[in-house]
């Protein structure tokens, strides 16, 4: 039963990564006017555009066109950017370490301060704590990335001077050094993506708390901390590891934005930049690489409220 | 006279004992605390200053009246800056009058927009079943499983950046959402008693839909559409802050902090403020929309949290 729904859940997520490089390749590739005439512009004659077209493969049917697009990516071969000549997966390779390293920084600090606030408000709810938390998160969440952001840069940088406004990484600082430069745009992600989590924590312990056996627990005599504690966070363990991953996914939208904004040197920017020269290998190759951590982290929330679900251990 | 006023009295009395009776309507009348108050007024404000504020302003927003970039709030020669200049001396309180049509008005007609497709084709995936709801909610569930951001520079990548573009593709992103929502309402809906009976009845599938399903749906609706032109605010206002969204000359917010953002390590709070303009927006209809499911907290609210 739970094997069934985990492979399940695994086999749509193939499925919809499949449709994703569909949507990504359909919308890339239906332009108006031709790749080839582009990008020869002015120097356009009937036979460079024809070789062109032949070295692009754009004289092919879309179908035939699609399936070596997706036969070269599964190998590892991106193809050539356009602005640079530089080969994609190159590029790619020299960002995409900073943006895992970044996402992986912002994970490993945002994760234990959610639950541990997200249960604090919990654990006493209708207090003025619980009340900021509240309004903080909410207020959070409902402003751009770009605000917290820019506040951050006028707080820190500006009037306190403690911290530079854009991300300059040589690749031969101290560690001190290092962590000084990329610490506003963690700062701005941590808060981006702590406050949906810690909401969504206290949610799912509220929504435990509201179940007859918590009532039980209460009618028994049992103080709330140790409910809390001991009843109701271990049931709510797989609501808050789903909480989780799908928040780690969100960080893609914040990782494009606080990019751009600390000109930090990841993949997000490089995509960003991508798609204002327009360079449509290069942006289809970011957005898949994006799309795909996304949709592969909510299978795993989806497997996670799976496997913490008892009921689904035994068959029916 | 006087037995007049009795009887009324009585019949009055009778109304509102059966007002009393445990199955009696809900009263639909909503009780906002004083924040869901004070958000309602910011609110209707902005949407005030959306019909009139490119009147109201002192200069226009592609006006450089000032001499210098980066000016603090000063009463010159050209007139009164309230909010200072921005990074080429155009006036900041000026290019948010104006801003808001562009930030708040093609948001309210994407999410418009999302809203007529959503809603129609939710309702008819609900009412229909069968292969059209199959259909439908596959489609739906492809594009659901983006994040929303890749969508818009996707889409933005391959046919660039116009009005029409943005609203289209806000609107086709977010419509997605609201069929989920419609659809699951519709369906339970459809369950319901009533519509058995004006099934049963014999009135057609149009008249349930606009008589039963539609009225009781509206207002979780109601309340979802905040939430969604919230989403829709902050999706263009961070395509236009990427610089791919409402293109210079024109003010919007989103580009305005970026366009103002080097400022600020001169002090210049040139980007602050149409950030903060987005941010009391959005703030303030994420606090009525907590109020109002707060106070009404029915099975069906708690769907679209």
């Amino acid at each position: 039963m739970m094997k069934q729904m985990v492979l399940q859940r695994i086999a749509i997520g193939f499925a919809t990564l499949m449709v994703v490089s569909v949507i990504v390749f359909v919308m890339t590739s239906w332009l108006p006017g031709d790749v080839a005439s582009i990008i020869l512009g002015q120097a356009a004659t009937p036979e460079t555009l024809a070789a062109l077209r032949a070295e692009l493969g754009t004289d092919q049917p879309l179908i035939i066109q699609y399936f070596s697009w997706l036969g070269n990516m599964a190998t590892g071969d991106l193809g050539i950017s356009k602005a640079g000549g530089a080969t994609i997966s190159s590029l790619i390779e020299s960002r995409i370490g900073n943006t895992m390293m970044m996402a992986g920084l912002v994970a490993l600090v945002s994760i234990p301060i959610s639950i541990a606030l997200g249960l604090y408000a919990a654990m006493h709810p209708g207090t003025w704590l619980d009340r900021l938390v509240t309004f903080g998160t909410l207020s959070t969440i409902s402003v751009p990335e770009f605000f917290i952001a820019t506040v951050l840069v006028l707080i820190l940088a500006v009037n306190l001077h403690w911290l530079p406004s854009t991300t300059y990484l040589t690749g031969d600082e101290t560690t001190w050094q290092f962590l000084k430069a990329i610490a506003m745009p963690l700062f701005t992600l941590v808060i981006v993506v702590s406050a949906q989590m810690i909401r969504m924590t206290r949610a799912g312990i509220l929504n435990v708390m509201n179940s007859p056996y918590i009532e039980m627990a209460i009618l028994k005599g049992v103080p709330r901390k140790r409910i809390i504690l001991r009843h109701a966070f271990f049931n709510a363990i797989g609501p808050i590891v789903n909480v989780i991953a799908l928040n780690l996914a969100y960080l893609v939208s914040g990782v494009v934005i606080v990019e751009t904004i600390f000109s930090y040197p990841g993949l997000a920017k490089l995509m960003i930049d991508a798609v204002q020269t327009r360079d449509l290998p290069l942006v289809q190759a970011c957005a898949m690489i994006f799309c795909g951590t996304y949709v592969v982290l909510i299978i795993l929330a989806d497997v996670a409220s799976i496997l913490s679900n008892p009921r689904l251990r035994q068959p029916k | 006279m006087t037995e007049e006023t009795n009887k009324e009295e009585e019949v009055i009395a009778r109304l509102d004992a059966f007002a009393e009776l445990p199955d009696a309507p809900p009263k639909r009348r909503l009780k906002l605390s004083w924040v869901g108050k004070v958000s309602v007024a910011v609110v209707v404000f902005w949407l005030v200053i959306v019909a009139i504020g490119p009147s109201i302003a002192p200069f226009h927003e592609m006006d450089m009246e000032g001499d210098d970039s980066f000016l603090d709030a000063y009463s010159g020669e050209y007139g009164t800056f309230y909010l200072g200049t921005d990074y080429i001396g155009r006036d900041t309180f000026s290019r948010i009058l104006f801003g808001a049509r562009n930030t708040i008005g093609i948001s309210l007609l994407a999410t418009l927009l999302a809203y007529l497709m959503g809603i129609t084709l939710g309702i008819l995936a609900a009412v229909k079943g069968g292969w059209i709801d199959m259909g439908i909610s596959r489609v739906n569930d492809a594009i659901l499983a983006l994040p929303t951001i890749m969508l818009g520079l996707i889409v933005i990548a391959a046919f660039g950046s116009s009005i029409l573009v943005l609203i289209l593709t806000a609107a086709v992103i977010y419509a997605t959402s609201v069929f989920r929502i419609a659809r699951a309402l519709g369906q339970d809906i459809m369950v319901q008693d009533f519509v058995e009976a004006a099934q049963a009845r014999g009135e057609g599938i149009w008249w349930v839909i606009r008589a039963e399903v539609l009225p009781n749906a509206a207002m979780p609706l109601a309340t979802d559409f905040g939430l969604r032109l919230v989403f829709v605010v902050l999706f263009i206002s961070s395509l236009s802050f990427l610089g791919l969204g409402i293109q210079p000359p024109a003010s919007d917010w989103g580009s305005m902090v970026r366009e103002n953002l080097q400022g600020l390590t001169y002090g210049s709070y040139a980007a602050i403020w149409p950030a903060c303009a987005i941010a009391s927006f959005t703030i303030a209809i994420n606090l009525i929309v907590d109020d109002i499911s707060a106070k009404s907290g029915g099975s069906l609210a708690k769907k679209m949290v």
